[in-house]
């Protein structure tokens, strides 16, 4: 079980994919859901959102980006290689329906998260408007994925190296003014997030956000992942991971995101002298 | 025979040799030792082999106690662990961690007037003996039934039910849903108290019977319990623990260095963060450090941050010792280790920095007024009393509540108004049809023992029904 079927480098080998044989999750998971993975015996329990799976092949695909100890040693994991443990499907699926107008915001290797909410949301019918964005062109990842779960794409890169110079938020700013939006799911990094709450705040239109607190089982056991929504405590591994985003307390989440820098920067360089010295 | 037992008092409670208090305070090796055959011999003798034992009554799953302590005595160890099989699977493990001040050995005729029997040393050092140098002689498993039992939780209570249903033919999966097996032993319980090693051999003894274990299972999620009666599981044991943290609900809680016991220990423990960076999984180390709540958690909690380096760890406890839950040897233990107790203080509000990291609380000292519900005491703030403490480290050990995560994913079983399962004492049988629960899930945290016992009662109820009917 979880042996690596394909891996592909994207963003210039920031971002990695890996389809993970994982028949019994595989059947189980929607699109929103997440799985925890652990490469070896003494690593840590790491939580990947699923980026498509493939229920009768029996595998399950994540994207995850490159930026620290775990998800490097991941990298470092060939094809025919395995996954230690894989458990999952966990969180609440997103909550797929046909309202309209729906605007599918990405940053980063949030991109991966949107893809199958945006294809499910246009099976359902909605008129899909999706945004894309990355720091630099070669950055950005599922384009063309994206562009045929959408009826139109805009891509921004925050160096203008290409699409759109500039945020994400600038783009739905303007289709925000010129439409009428039923629903925005922005998924990204944390400030990516708090600024599209922000926006459509202003427009008063309903936003889907995914949170990527910290967590450890992934069953709402231990209450390392709460997050502040609505003024009420809430876990994200099972509450969530999404919620209104004009609820969430973002800042809090950017904080706790923090708590553990300096050991995960030691770790993250002991294995670095350690690959090298192999 | 009121000479003899005079004689026989004679002989003091032999202790058990254990690690310096302030050696093990930094490591985190076991701290009791074991006895030396000698000793083991020695306190066996002090037993009176009464003929209305009622040292037995303590014991929730009624083991035969005179006669495993006199098979000690005449140094027939594997006969003694024989004994103790019948009715407990896992005496390495109890003879640990049972509160035997408030079960056997408060019962013990001796106690009476001096010191009870040690009958919890007993029973480990003849199961210690047994894993290390035993045969590993398997005991005879009846005709295969061709029936399939699936167990979901691989705590105490589950694995009772498993060893118990194999011997008895039936054909059992346990479903675990984190990737190691072994409940509370393994997440939570520290490896100075229980060395992970011994869970790990009492669980590769049910694999040797035949025992089949699936970790990575969360059962509810991966799979539900229909699910599992359509692949063609006959009956369901659930025996998923009390895995819902408790929190104190008050200002500041959400602060980076505050966690519940559940997280702190299940880093420590089952992700070994203690190794780190050796193992990947972080842990705060805390200088000064608070620990909520007093029980065995609290006191675990304690003196695992002790062990990482903290200079102060402080009990706060918001009434007095009278009430603290903990087992007694747990809390003489954390008192030689340096752990403070600050009794009849209840924190209001914690308080963070700009970085959103905790630097302290604010407390109410308390007052016990009235008895409440439990029979306890309860704690009254004392007006004008409040006062700061400083701590970088908090963990929050008030107790645990019933995990939703199985239970709201399963159709017809009926949960009483705190969302544990509603179970019959008399057989485990829930609400739902060839469905029993037991241990944690149905009592509240309560003891390991006490798990076990409700898998006994329902393993027996089980194999009734695989072979009768409903
Ligand atoms: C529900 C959920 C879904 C996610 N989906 C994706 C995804 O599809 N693709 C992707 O690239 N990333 C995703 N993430 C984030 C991913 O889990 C982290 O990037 C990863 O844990 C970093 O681990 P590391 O050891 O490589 O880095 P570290 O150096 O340990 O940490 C880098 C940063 O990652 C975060 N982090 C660290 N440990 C954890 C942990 N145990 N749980 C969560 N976050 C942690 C912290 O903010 C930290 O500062 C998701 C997170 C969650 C909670
Ligand atoms: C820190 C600590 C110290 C303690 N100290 C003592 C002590 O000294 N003496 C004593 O007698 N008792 C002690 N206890 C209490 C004792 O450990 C418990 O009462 C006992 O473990 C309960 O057993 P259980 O089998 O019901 O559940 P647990 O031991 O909780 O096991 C339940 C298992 O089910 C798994 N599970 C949960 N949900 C699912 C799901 N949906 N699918 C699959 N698997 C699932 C869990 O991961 C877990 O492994 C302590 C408890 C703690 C937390
Ligand atoms: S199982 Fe526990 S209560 Fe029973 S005899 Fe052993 S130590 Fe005492
Ligand atoms: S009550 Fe005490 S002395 Fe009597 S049989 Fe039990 S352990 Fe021995
Ligand atoms: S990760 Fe433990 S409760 Fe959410």
């Amino acid at each position: 079980m979880f042996e690596i079927l394909k891996r592909q480098e994207m963003a210039d080998g920031t971002v990695v994919l890996n389809e993970i044989s994982a028949p019994m999750i595989a059947k189980k998971a929607n699109p929103g859901q997440f799985v925890i993975l652990k490469a070896n015996e003494t690593g840590e329990r790491i939580p990947l959102t699923m980026a498509d799976t493939n229920p009768k092949k029996g595998t399950v695909t994540i994207i995850y980006q490159v930026v620290g100890k775990s998800t490097a040693l991941f990298k470092s994991l060939k094809v025919g290689e395995r996954y230690q443990d894989v458990i999952g499907p966990l969180g609440k699926p997103t909550k797929l329906e046909k309202v309209g107008n729906v605007v599918c915001v990405g940053g980063g290797t949030g991109v991966a998260v949107l893809h199958p909410i945006t294809r499910g949301l246009k099976e359902l019918g909605n008129h899909m408007a999706s945004i894309i964005g990355a720091r630099t062109k070669d950055l950005l990842i599922l384009e063309d994925k994206m562009r045929a779960a959408s009826h139109e794409l805009h891509v921004c890169t925050d160096d203008g190296s290409y699409g759109h110079h500039g945020f994400v938020t600038d783009v739905l700013k303007e289709i925000l003014k010129k439409e009428n939006i039923k629903l925005v799911v922005g998924i990204g990094p944390v400030p990516m997030m708090k600024f599209v709450c922000k926006l459509t705040e202003e427009y008063k239109v309903k936003t889907l956000v995914s949170l990527n607190a910290i967590m450890v089982d992934g069953t709402g056991m231990c209450g390392c992942c709460r997050v502040s929504v609505g003024g009420k405590t809430q876990f994200a591994c099972v509450d969530g991971p999404e919620f209104d985003g004009h609820q969430v307390d973002f800042d809090e989440l950017m904080q706790r995101l923090q708590a553990y820098l300096t050991e995960e920067a030691e770790a993250y360089e002991k294995h670095k002298c350690e690959c090298k010295a192999a | 025979m009121a000479e003899k037992a005079a004689k026989k008092e004679k002989i003091p409670r032999q202790s058990m040799p254990e690690q310096g208090a302030q050696a093990r305070k930094r490591n985190f090796e076991e701290v009791p030792l074991g006895y030396p055959e000698e000793s083991a011999v020695k306190e066996a003798e002090r037993c009176l082999q009464c003929k209305k034992p009622s040292c037995i009554d303590g014991c929730p799953v009624a083991i035969d106690i005179p006669a495993f302590i006199k098979h000690i005595k005449e140094g027939e160890f594997t006969k003694s662990v024989r004994k103790i099989w019948e009715r407990n699977a896992l005496p390495a493990v109890c003879g640990r961690v049972c509160p035997q001040e408030i079960q056997c050995e408060e019962r013990c005729i001796l106690g009476k007037k001096g010191e009870p029997v040690a009958i919890g040393n007993l029973e480990r050092f003849v199961a210690d003996l047994e894993r290390e140098h035993g045969k590993g002689d398997l005991p005879p498993k009846s005709k295969p039934t061709g029936k399939r039992v699936a167990v979901v939780g691989s705590g105490p209570s589950g694995l009772t039910v498993a060893g118990d249903l194999i011997l008895k033919g039936h054909e059992v999966t346990v479903f675990e849903a984190f990737h190691k097996p072994g409940g509370v032993l393994v997440y939570g319980i520290p490896e100075f108290r229980l060395p992970k090693e011994i869970v790990y051999s009492e669980v590769n003894f049910l694999e040797r019977l035949g025992v089949r274990l699936v970790c990575n299972m969360v059962v509810g999620r991966t799979v539900t319990t229909d699910e599992l009666f359509e692949e063609g599981y006959e009956a369901i044991y659930v025996g998923v623990g009390a895995g819902l943290p408790r929190f104190l609900n008050i200002p500041g809680e959400n602060l980076i260095g505050i966690y519940s016991a559940n997280e702190y220990l299940t880093r420590a423990n089952l992700m070994k963060a203690y190794l780190f960076p050796e193992y990947d999984t972080p842990i705060a180390r805390g200088k000064n450090v608070a620990v909520f709540g007093a029980g065995n958690v609290a006191m675990d909690s304690a003196r695992t941050a002790m062990r990482l380096g903290a200079d102060t760890v402080r009990i706060v406890y918001r009434r007095s010792r009278n009430e603290m839950p903990a087992r007694a040897a747990e809390i003489h233990h954390a008192e030689e280790e340096g752990i403070e107790f600050y009794l009849l203080t209840a924190p209001t509000r914690f308080l963070g920095d700009e970085n959103g990291r905790v630097t302290g609380m604010e407390c109410l000292e308390m007052e016990l007024g009235e008895p409440d519900e439990s029979g306890r005491r309860q704690p009254v703030p004392i007006e004008g009393s409040k006062f700061q403490l400083e701590c970088d480290l908090a963990v929050i050990a008030v107790g645990a509540g019933a995990n939703p995560l199985l239970t709201q994913s399963t159709e017809g079983l009926n949960l009483n108004r705190w969302g544990y399962i509603i179970a019959e004492p008399e057989t485990g049988k829930t609400s739902k049809k060839a469905v029993w629960a037991g241990g944690d899930i149905v009592t509240g945290q309560a003891t390991v023992i006490l798990a076990m016992g409700a898998g006994r009662t329902a393993s027996d109820s089980i194999h009734q029904y695989l072979t009768w009917g409903w």
